[in-house]
């Protein structure tokens, strides 16, 4: 993965720097808390309904053992013992002391991390597929693209201040979108053009939230080269014309609407006609340099260990199902991708102990070159495992919680920290999330119904991206009571999809004979072996409306 | 007579004063002394303004400076407002007047202009700046030079950092 050179240290030593005094000076009353808002939330730091939240910044979700082994220091020193995975790829500390931070962000900085630009209205972090560089089917690795944007975009002088938040994306596998690349302010899907060139499908104006869209394709193929000087177009036109009159109006997908996206494509292609020659377009030697830190880890020539895989699965029936769950096809024969779930029942989706941090960082160190990637489900991944360690890796990390065979399964709930800890939230949602985990707890009747995701957000703010969930579940305040709609049909995959709305909301105590049923319309009503979701398609909302409200 | 910032963070006093848009049906009465008077009044009466080293414009956030195209360089000073701080359109306006219309005299920030920012206006394009009176003028220097290096290209230098590192 990426190593920082002196520049980039330099340029981190000095925003510690910066966040130091600007913290000095709001302590000291110089700086109004309206003032200060602006740039602590640059600097990831939320004033929540307990403590200050600081989000650190995983760009693109990687990380190294060595960088765990600092979070759960940090954890422990500056905070209770424990870190939460985002739906973003980034870490949340959820009780550190205001005064803490800037010692907080000079400990992240000697392990080359930092939290920029993790919250306020600016450009977020990039994610992208926790399968980039190992899976079988993508155009490209994504990543260097990733880290090309993230240099882009950080402290980009024109556009700390936009009219609201703004987040990027890039998918480059062919038949799967990990990285929900339609519901982004823009989603950069890799493809190859007819002449076999390298360049990317452009979708702008997706997103979640009060409004949710998938975003339209406003260009059909961009240039390798060009990516820099068109997104500076796009953001510019955003910049200049974005709503800034009403919050809820201020992202940039109001604005494709109000123009529509042909009439936005031509201002960003009006406006980029200045700017592609520009010396921000990318060099050959810029990408390259870049690409040279995403190279293949020192993989030993081992073969595929098919037959032995499949005489462990057939003596030991707990592995087969993990192995069938959580492990994933790699691109280099005798490797496999291993996802370690964080979703045991009990524990709120994405949470970690200090000593699970390390834990994860032992494993990355003993079975996967010292890296791992968080993905946007709140997992982490060990993307090179070999399989002939797959039964030791699997022996390992039972006890520590994170064997749970449930990987895109209904269970595996995508869940925002909801009313128990953030300010924003109208309803809790781990609860909910536990009581459903509680309610299918057959693992047998789990991998019958096959892959569905369901997502939990406990407000508007769609945080759990209850949206493209093929259940999603959205938390409502009814005068003060705690009230959760259900939509269904959602997906964030290349069929990128909103959910519809299933009827009037439902009660907490409700939501697991709620989920029993619609999963039950589903049993009845499926194919052999089709999903959730292409049941949904093919039926419609009206089966699951009559069962659940007769 | 109140204090302009220099983009080296040099503080001095400054005598041009922003004249505000006169209400509907008013005429523009203009003070002793150099004058920012709003951009489309300067247009309206170009004839009259062009060449004067003491009438210079100012743009509202929303103002679009493709209004000036051609004729930036006849105004000694521009100035553009930023209403509210988090207000970020002034920093595209900035460039778009340096890098696309070419334009090379005082380009001056006035509003609500905090310490803060002063960084990002720099690397915009302004050279000159009306930080708010409850501020302390004297941190400016610092607050304009936290960085010594940048990843990208903006008015300030047209080599973005993988560039330099190619060569």
């Amino acid at each position: 993965m990426y190593v920082y050179d002196e520049h980039d240290r330099l340029i981190l030593a000095e925003r510690v720097a910066q966040f130091r005094d600007q913290t000095d000076r709001a302590l000291a009353g110089e700086l109004s808390e309206d003032e200060f808002l602006p740039l602590r939330l640059q600097n990831g730091l939320y004033v929540q309904r307990f403590a200050p939240m600081l989000r650190i910044c995983v760009p693109y979700g990687m990380m190294r053992s060595g960088q765990l082994r600092r979070l759960a220091r940090i954890t422990r020193d500056y905070d209770k013992g424990y870190a939460h995975f985002t739906t973003r790829q980034n870490v949340q500390l959820n009780w550190p002391a205001l005064e803490d931070v800037p010692d907080i962000l000079a400990e992240l900085a000697e392990v080359e991390m930092h939290a920029n630009q993790t919250s306020g209205n600016c450009i977020r972090n990039t994610t992208t597929d926790q399968f980039s560089g190992v899976q079988v089917d993508e155009v490209v690795d994504p990543r260097p693209y990733c880290e090309i944007i993230r240099q882009w975009s950080t402290f980009h002088p024109e556009f700390a201040f936009l009219p609201r938040k703004f987040k990027i994306a890039v998918n480059a596998s062919e038949h799967t979108d990990r990285a929900a690349i339609q519901v982004h302010d823009i989603g950069l899907q890799v493809v190859k053009n007819d002449a076999g060139d390298l360049g990317f499908r452009v979708h702008v104006g997706g997103g979640l939230g009060r409004t949710p869209m998938v975003g339209p394709v406003i260009r059909e193929f961009l240039p390798e080269h060009d990516l820099l000087t068109y997104l500076e177009a796009v953001v510019r036109v955003y910049n200049r014309y974005g709503r800034r009159d009403n919050k809820y109006k201020a992202r940039i997908k109001i604005l494709v609407k109000a123009l529509s996206p042909e009439g936005f494509a031509e201002k960003v292609e009006a406006e980029w006609a200045h700017l592609k020659g520009s010396p921000t377009k990318l060099t050959a030697e810029a990408i390259e340099r870049v690409q040279a830190y995403f190279t293949e880890p020192a993989y030993e020539t081992v073969a595929d260990q098919s037959d032995a895989l499949a005489k462990l699965r057939f003596e030991n029936k707990a592995f087969d199902n993990w192995v069938g769950r959580n492990v994933d096809s790699h691109k280099k024969a005798g490797y496999a991708i291993v996802t370690l779930t964080m979703k045991a029942t009990g524990t709120p989706p994405g949470d970690v102990s200090d000593r699970q941090l390390e834990q994860i960082a032992d494993l990355a160190d003993q079975f996967s070159f010292g890296e791992i990637r968080v993905t946007h489900q709140q997992n982490v991944v060990l993307a090179d495992v070999r399989q002939d360690q797959l039964f030791e890796l699997w022996q390992a990390i039972i006890p520590m919680g994170f064997a749970t065979p449930n990987l895109n399964t209904l269970t595996d709930i995508i869940c925002c920290p909801g009313g128990d800890y953030c300010a924003l939230a109208n309803a809790k949602s781990i609860p909910v999330a536990e009581s459903i985990q509680r309610r299918f707890d057959n693992l047998d009747f789990l991998y019958d119904l096959g892959n569905i995701d369901l997502n939990i957000s406990g407000c508007m703010n769609a945080c759990g991206h209850h949206h493209v969930g093929n259940i999603g579940v959205l938390g409502v305040d009814k005068k003060g009571e705690e009230f959760y709609q259900v939509s269904l049909g959602g997906s964030s995959q290349h069929d990128a999809t909103i959910g519809k709305i299933l009827g009037p909301s439902f009660a907490q105590e409700d939501m697991p004979d709620v989920i029993e049923k619609i999963v039950d319309v589903y049993v009845k009503n499926r194919n052999d072996e089709e999903e959730f979701i292409d049941t949904y398609r093919r039926i419609g909302i009206d089966p699951f409306k009559e069962r659940v409200y007769a | 007579m109140p204090d302009i910032i220099s983009k080296d963070g040099s503080i001095n006093a400054d005598n041009w004063t922003v004249v505000a848009r006169p209400a509907p049906g008013d005429s523009l009465d203009l003070p002793e002394g150099p004058v920012l008077i709003p951009m489309d009044l300067w247009i309206a009466g170009q004839e009259h303004f062009s060449g004067r080293t003491d009438v210079g414009v100012w743009l509202e956030s929303h103002d679009e400076p493709e209004a000036l195209d051609g004729l930036v360089n006849e105004l000694p000073v521009i100035a553009v407002n930023f209403p509210k701080f988090s207000d970020g359109r002034g920093y595209s306006i900035g460039r778009l007047l340096r890098e696309r219309f070419g334009y090379q005299n005082e380009l001056r920030a006035i509003g609500d202009v905090l310490l803060d920012q002063l960084q990002f206006m720099k690397r915009c394009g302004f050279d000159a700046y009306a930080l708010r009176e409850d501020k302390d003028a004297s941190k400016a220097a610092a607050c304009l030079n936290f960085f010594s290096n940048s990843y990208q290209a903006a008015t300030d230098t047209d080599v973005p950092l993988f560039r330099r590192r190619a060569s």
